[in-house]
């Protein structure tokens, strides 16, 4: 990670906190049915009193009829959160208030508070919605849902690396470092909209002479530093690493509400090479462990992904740059795949072993890529 | 007032690009509607952009000939499709704009609407094309002292510009290895480069400008010689013995002569400052315009090519205008007077260019060029005694006379030199009249670690044949008493194709032909 910086999709969050889309859950004692759309979820339906309402003020009263806990959603059509409500037992009542403007939405039950949950879509009527592409839409609600999974599935890694700190066990923690790292390496720009997140996991040690005073170095690379380079996990180590299980869970709450577009998405692709080139191919992000190579290849996926789902509209706008870019991935994926044995897991030549020369190439691949890659957000602002 | 409205005469109309927001410079910009022919820009508007009235009939700097920018020659051997236009002498600005006069296709209103948040307004239509570039007549005269006027160089002639062309003040060179195995995309490349060199040696940006294009887009040029004169900016491009080899079939059209330069005594060379398959010198006399042209390129080149090294240079260390005065080196001497002049044709036809009895075809025209960056031992060399330095070099210090003579251009009496003075052994008559065209300049990289200034000479010499150039001179500098405050710490050669002759032709392109 870098110092923190305004990426767009910061930009693009503070500004949806000023507009009028804000959610919030509170208790259901009123039953006056002042025009609430009643939600009754059970285990296998997510029934809903109206299909239509005025845009505006509106209120869901929730029951949940079925055998699981459940959680009660209105998203966005790109499966954005508009606002939602946790953790309803069996045979509870909840319910939730909203401001939405004009525009289709979906209500979402999700009983055993998992998966994409039953959807229900809705219009909320009166005013002029926005015109949305369809097939815009498709691509960020695939790249929210990839987001959401590569969150999803970094934590069980992470709590292997923090057991093993915990533990005392250096040699498992290493292990498992680099391998904790790759869902947020590939979603970095995301995670890096939540400003308040990143410094507290991913802040390098460059980074902790800027910290306030009383703020404390938290995080991957604190740890990293323990286990390489001190070579000690003491009662601070183990505290940090309660630390990061709590930290990386906040994050995976809250990339459901992360503000993605189209233009947002190229830009995090592009802001992941930028990553790549001047952190990971200096090798100043893990210089420590030396494992730059994975966050490298963590990176490059991830931008990957994005420009994978906005192809389709990349490829009407400007057939030539997707071409290029086509080319340019497959050269550098070639290019890392030079430096493991086995292209089915995440072990790379540590850094420290890789020469200025190859280095230099490296780095060429990467200018080679991020060049096109920076005009992807023109091609699908159309 | 845009271009498309009021074409330039006797000019086609731009072609508009469907969208228009992702030129890259890569064969997306081909402009029809740039009217640089002869270096100058027809003024076909009043720029609004600015608050300053143009000077119209009076230059502003009184002091100075103003040989540039008023056609006086006009037995130009090129032929124009323009009438030169007098009355308007040198502009005392540079064009600000977006260096197209292409209006942008209509931008549908649709793209706005994904941009909620941020983003600058989307210019609609065509940038002011204003400003003018000095005109600086297409001739074989390249050699005028322009220097005052910041004018443009003629990028087009038989012979590059950059070679002849009195040396600027300032340096950027950069070397490039091919990364692309497609010999088309190469072609493309030094297409697409030379395109952008037209532009940016005329003083324009390249591309679609820097600025008033997509917001969601980089631009396409980086800016930072915005509101600079074109400053004489030349661009010179050479090819590395290295990209004759298999990767794109030029094995056979590979120069005899363009031989991996021989070890020489003291040589100790870093492999990271030497070679490369491709060379471009960007000469100006202004470093921003230098360095935003090799900018520019290597971005151009992304993909394709990659730099492998590059080296600032300023305060020209030769001159090819024998009336000037010899500069000096970081040593403080001045070195190189007997250098070829740029106005020598014959002298250039003798031992510069490569004539047709001499080959290949594709390099008639051409020269070749080797370049070494020679670190000087500053911090010895200051505490040097004078008279250990004048002996060293064969040259009082002070006026830069031969040893035993007055002025500095009197003839060297090389006996009256010790036999390991500098002087003596680089004289043509030392070394079977062997005669090279140096256009070196000094550096400074900061310090090394030690404290030490890293400084020296880049060396840049172009000549017909470095076998009976270079070569035999280096050979007789190895014992050389200067040897023991310089090294050679990088090294490259280059054959330097012909000059580009028109809009139709680029660098290179009788070799790829």
């Amino acid at each position: 990670m870098q110092p923190a910086r305004l990426s767009v999709v910061t930009a693009a969050a503070a500004l949806s906190a000023l507009t009028a889309v804000t959610g919030c859950a509170e208790k259901s004692d009123a039953e006056d049915g002042s025009g609430a759309i009643a939600v009754t979820a059970k285990d296998d339906s997510c029934e809903v009193s109206a299909k239509e309402f005025p845009a505006g003020h509106v209120r869901l009263d929730i029951e949940n009829k079925g055998s699981k806990v459940t959680e009660v959603y209105i998203l966005f059509p790109d499966d954005r959160i508009v606002t939602e409500r946790e953790n309803i037992g069996p045979g509870t009542k909840a319910s939730l208030t909203a401001e939405v403007k004009a525009g289709d939405y979906e209500i979402a039950c999700k009983p055993g508070m998992r998966g994409e949950g039953i959807r229900r879509p809705v219009k909320a009527t009166g005013g002029t919605a926005a015109k949305r592409s369809p097939e815009m839409d498709a691509a960020v609600a695939a790249y929210r849902t990839y987001a959401q999974q590569q969150a999803d599935e970094t934590l069980p890694k992470a709590k292997v690396f923090t057991d093993a700190v915990r533990a005392g066990d250096i040699e498992a923690a290493k292990k498992a470092y680099a391998d904790s790292r790759i869902g947020w390496e590939r979603t970095e720009p995301v995670a890096e909209s939540f400003g308040d997140i990143d410094p507290k996991v991913d802040l390098r040690e460059d980074g902790v002479a800027d910290l306030e005073p009383g703020e404390k170095w938290t995080g991957w690379h604190r740890l990293e530093k323990a286990l390489w380079q001190d070579g000690k996990l003491g009662a601070e180590e183990k505290a940090l690493a309660d630390t990061l299980d709590k930290d990386l869970a906040v994050w995976v709450k809250k990339v459901g509400t992360a503000e993605i577009t189209p233009t947002s998405m190229a830009n995090g692709a592009k802001e992941l090479l930028d990553e790549v080139a001047t952190g990971k191919v200096t090798g100043e992000e893990e210089r420590y462990s030396h494992t730059d190579l994975v966050d490298f290849k963590a990176n490059v996926e991830g931008a990957q992904k994005s420009y994978e789902l906005l192809k389709p509209v990349a490829s009407k706008n400007d057939a030539e740059l997707v071409a290029e870019l086509d080319k340019q991935f497959a050269a550098l994926n070639t290019l890392l795949d030079k430096y493991r044995a086995d292209k089915s897991t995440y072990v790379f030549t540590s850094y420290d072993k890789v020469s200025g020369a190859q280095r230099k190439e490296l780095s060429d691949g990467v200018n080679a890529l991020a060049e096109p890659l920076s005009k992807l957000a023109a091609a699908v602002v159309e | 007032m845009s271009e498309e409205t009021t074409p330039p005469a006797g000019t086609a109309q731009p072609g508009t690009d469907e969208r228009g927001d992702t030129g890259t410079g890569t064969g997306r910009n081909e402009r029809t509607a740039e009217p640089t022919h002869t270096g100058a820009r027809e003024r076909t508007d009043e720029p609004t952009h600015t608050g300053t009235p143009e000077p119209t009939d009076k230059p502003t700097h009184t002091s100075t000939p103003e040989p540039t920018d008023k056609p006086t020659h006009t037995s130009t051997p090129e032929p124009t499709d323009k009438p030169t236009h007098t009355g308007t002498p040198e502009p005392t600005d540079k064009p600000t704009h977006t260096g197209t006069g292409v209006a942008r296709a209509t931008a549908a209103p649709s793209r706005r609407a994904l941009l909620g948040w941020g983003g600058a307004g989307l210019a609609l239509g065509a940038a002011v094309a204003g400003g003018a570039v000095a005109a600086a007549t297409a001739g074989e005269d390249r050699t005028a002292p322009a220097a005052a006027s910041g004018a443009a160089v003629p990028f087009h002639g038989a012979h590059q510009a950059g070679i002849a062309t009195a040396v600027q003040d300032r340096l950027h060179f950069a070397s490039f290895d091919v990364k692309t195995r497609d010999r088309a995309e190469l072609v493309r490349l030094l297409q697409d480069w030379t395109r952008a060199a037209e532009q940016m040696t005329a003083g324009d940006t390249v591309g679609e400008g820097a600025y008033g294009g997509l917001a969601e887009a980089p631009p396409d040029d980086t800016g930072e010689a915005l509101g600079l004169k074109p400053s004489r900016l030349t661009l010179t491009v050479g090819f590395g013995p290295s990209l004759f080899d298999a990767r794109f079939g030029l094995g056979d059209r590979r120069p005899a002569a363009l031989v991996e330069l021989p070890k020489f005594a003291g040589d100790n060379l870093d492999p990271a400052r030497s070679g490369g398959d491709l060379c471009v010198q960007a000469c100006a006399d202004d470093p921003q315009v230098a360095v935003h042209a090799i900018r520019q390129l290597a971005r151009i080149g992304f993909g394709k090519v990659a730099v492998r090294w590059s080296q600032l240079g300023f305060g020209k260390t030769s001159s090819t205008t024998p009336e000037a005065q010899t500069p000096r080196n970081l040593m403080g001497f001045k070195d190189g007077t007997r250098n070829i002049a740029g106005t020598d044709t014959a002298a250039l036809g003798k031992h510069v260019w490569v004539s047709r009895k001499d080959g290949p075809a594709w390099l008639v025209g051409g020269s070749y060029l080797v370049a070494r960056r020679i670190r000087m031992n500053i911090e010895t060399w200051d505490r040097t005694s004078l008279k250990e330095q004048e002996d060293i070099f064969g040259r009082d210090k002070g006026e830069g006379a031969p040893v035993g003579r007055a002025r500095e251009r009197d003839e060297p009496f090389l006996p009256a030199m010790l036999p390991t003075a500098h002087v003596r052994l680089a004289h043509p008559d030392s070394n079977g009249g062997a005669r090279m065209l140096r256009r070196g300049f000094s550096f400074t990289d900061g310090t090394d670690g030690l404290g030490r200034l890293d400084a020296g000479l880049f060396f840049l010499a172009y000549q017909r044949d470095v076998a009976h150039g270079f070569v035999p001179v280096q050979r007789s500098l190895a014992s050389d008493d200067l040897n023991e405050y310089i090294q050679h710490v990088g090294s490259a050669l280059y054959a330097i194709p012909p000059g580009v002759r028109d809009k139709d032709d680029w660098w290179g392109r009788a070799l790829f032909s």
